[in-house]
């Protein structure tokens, strides 16, 4: 295996060519499938590669393609359901949530639903409440699913591959603000197993959790956070259902302090279920109260002006961990300037 | 019948209207590869005999609500232009105070109550502002308006399906312009027979030219009298095309979505032209056209000068208007 550095939308193409190439059953269904600009470079010419019977673009009927592939799923297939926009999968979310997440649990094991849907949050660029909503959490919630958000080139590779072979109802979420990032991808297909989280950075002060594009910002907020002394360590979620609770649990207790960093809202998110994990499995080890990073309490809006101050970023997350750390520690270990920044 | 000066009078008042959604879209396509306005926008031009029609044989207190590709409609409603374009500068001055964008217009004082970009999303909303008519019967009508592509989705036949059931004073105007985003019709539908939901559903339907903006009002004003009186709603099915891309200043020709020769003849039915030469036919000069098209100039110039000198709405101001506050509610 030779591993080269891609982008994380050519990591997305590359394990979209290399299940359609290696298993007939495996096929890919949704809107903007054939277009030059719905989901940017991440399936460019899939189309031209694998054919139109394959890689279907669909009508405007996110319902009806979703049932679709749940079926063809049921019926012996491989789908991978595409929505370009996260807020369009919302028009599905009965095929999903009442039909696939209950499938096999209501007919006690005897079918299942292998099928992939792969929602894109596309924030920003001014495009407003309708086109920018991050909703792992809500898919999260519901049992019978799982929820996959890669952060990096390697991830969207293997936890689309670990999706798809999966043999559930995989959500697998990817970020446009990703899709220019990169890293080190082996050529040869491989899976990461869903379920388990990825320490990206180790560090003794203080556990940043982080979802998504989130775990970029945090990256960033550990390096400035080493200017003022701070250790973080950086814990790239990946999996937000199942989620890895012995991976947080053991980073927390050697830390001592947690930081949830999730591009959502923060009421009844994916923050809220690891901090309430962590105080119930790890309280004793906790030195402070639980950080939460997140978008403020309202719809997306368009302006620019209210677009910037909307998204969070590693400032966000560098203010949360120096309010629970005290404002930090010189080099020498020595506690420093006190409060909220 | 109307009387030969009335008459000139009307397709002079639908001639302002569509030579300045005309002006607006063509500056806002301007603006747009300027660069200065940011938000994502569908440009309607083209397509102006449908809403200036539909909207014409509408009261100022009836209702419309659009979707992504819906400038045209707020300005026919009667929508601040000054409103519209500081909305797509995201200024506080905007329609939506900054927070829509083109995609989220609304004027409630002239019966815009909002339009919203997910596809066939505002089609059950208008059946229920009709409903809320039917209930307090106050003899309003609402316009539902949205494109070929929304009727691939469920929620359209069942809006359909209440509203005629309910004989809901509603009209169904489907604008037909052959595209949705990067596909053609036929690329996504089994027949081009969008007007036949109607007969399934049970209400009347017809196809018209949506080039042609007395075909359009004369259907409209059948079909506003008809759900204003209780005999419950239509389907228009306007044949249009929309000149510009999918979103944004672009012609999607380079990416091969469309051909050129097909817009060139769509040009060829261009609504304004054929309006003009109505009113030409009429006995109204070139000079009088010329004069509403320098009127609506200078009226488009000046929105854009607003919108610019406008200020950006406060970042304090994020996380208002979530919920309607308490000083609101005794408002
Ligand atoms: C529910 C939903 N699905 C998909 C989209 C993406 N989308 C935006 S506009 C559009 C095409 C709509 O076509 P049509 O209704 O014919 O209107 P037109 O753009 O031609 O005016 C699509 C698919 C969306 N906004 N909402």
């Amino acid at each position: 295996m030779t591993a080269r550095s891609i982008s994380y939308a050519q990591a997305i193409r590359e394990a979209f060519a290399q299940l359609l190439a290696q298993d007939s059953r495996v096929f890919v269904i949704g809107q903007g499938l054939w277009s030059p600009w719905y989901v940017g470079t991440s399936m460019q010419d899939i189309d031209t590669e694998f054919g139109r019977e394959r890689i279907i673009d669909s009508p405007v009927s996110e319902n009806a393609t979703t049932g679709a592939a749940i079926g063809a799923a049921l019926a012996g297939m491989r789908p991978i359901v595409v929505h370009p926009r996260m807020d369009f999968m919302l028009l599905a979310v009965d095929q999903i949530v009442n039909e696939a997440a209950n499938w096999h649990y209501m007919f006690n094991g005897r079918v299942n639903v292998p099928v992939v849907i792969r929602p894109v949050i596309n924030r920003g660029g001014e495009q407003g409440a309708q086109h920018s909503q991050a909703l792992h959490a809500w898919f999260a919630h519901v049992p019978g699913l799982k929820v996959v958000m890669p952060a990096t080139p390697y991830d969207a590779k293997g936890l689309l591959i670990a999706a798809v072979h999966d043999g559930n109802p995989v959500v697998y979420i990817d970020d446009r603000w990703l899709y220019g990032e990169m890293g080190e991808v082996p050529e040869d297909p491989y899976s990461v197993p869903i379920g388990q989280a990825a320490v990206r950075r180790r560090g003794r002060d203080v556990t940043v959790v982080a979802t998504s594009y989130m775990v970029v910002e945090a990256m960033k907020a550990a390096s400035a956070l080493e200017e003022v002394g701070i250790d973080a360590e950086v814990i790239d979620l990946r999996s937000v259902r199942p989620l890895d609770e012995a991976t947080i649990f053991a980073s927390v207790k050697k830390t001592g302090r947690l930081v949830v960093a999730d591009a959502a809202w923060l009421s009844c998110g994916v923050g809220a279920e690891v901090a309430a994990r962590v105080a119930g499995g790890a309280f004793e080890a906790l030195r402070a109260p639980i950080g939460r990073v997140g978008l403020p309490d309202a719809p997306a809006p368009t302006s620019r002006a209210l677009e910037d101050a909307y998204y969070p970023r590693a400032g966000q997350i560098v203010t949360e961990v120096r309010r629970l750390t005290g404002g930090g520690k010189s080099r020498d270990g020595v506690a420093v300037a006190r409060g909220r920044h | 019948m109307l009387r030969t000066e009335d008459r000139v009078v009307l397709l002079r008042a639908l001639y302002v209207t569509m030579v300045r959604m005309r002006g607006v879209e063509e500056t806002i396509a301007d603006l747009l590869e300027a660069k200065e306005i940011g938000c994502p926008t569908h440009l309607y031009t083209g397509q102006e005999a449908v809403a200036a029609g539909v909207c014409a044989a509408l009261r100022a207190d009836d209702y419309v609500f659009g979707g992504h590709r819906s400038h045209g409609h707020y300005l026919a409603k009667g929508g601040d232009l000054n409103a519209l374009m500081a909305e797509l500068y995201g200024k506080k001055t905007g329609c939506s105070g900054g927070r829509g964008g083109s995609m989220h217009l609304v004027a409630p004082e002239v019966g815009v109550l909002g339009t919203a970009p997910l596809v066939a999303g505002t089609i059950p909303i208008a059946v229920g502002a009709a409903l809320a008519s039917a209930l307090r019967g106050d003899g309003r009508v609402t316009v539902a308006f949205f494109g070929d592509g929304a009727a691939e989705e469920g929620v359209f036949h069942e809006s359909m399906n209440l509203a005629a059931h309910r004989k809901l004073p509603v009209i169904f105007a489907c604008e037909n312009n052959s595209y949705a985003s990067h596909m053609h019709l036929l690329e996504r539908r089994a027949r081009d027979n969008i007007v036949a939901s109607a007969e399934a559903h049970g209400m009347p339907g017809r196809v018209l030219d949506g080039n042609d903006v007395l075909a359009v009002l004369s259907a409209a004003t059948e079909a506003v009298r008809d759900a204003r009186s209780g005999a419950g709603p239509t389907l228009l099915e306007c044949r249009t095309y929309r000149w510009r891309g999918h979103v944004g200043p672009a012609l999607d020709f380079d990416v091969g979505v469309r051909r050129k020769d097909e817009l060139c003849e769509w040009r060829g039915k261009d609504p304004v032209t054929r309006l003009a030469e109505h009113l030409l036919a009429c006995g109204m000069t070139r000079e009088d056209l010329d004069g509403v098209r320098r009127d609506v100039d200078a009226e488009v110039h000046k929105a854009v000068t607003f919108a610019r000198e406008s200020a950006p709405p406060e970042v304090e101001s994020l996380t208002e208007h979530v919920y309607r506050s308490a000083s609101e509610r005794q408002g």
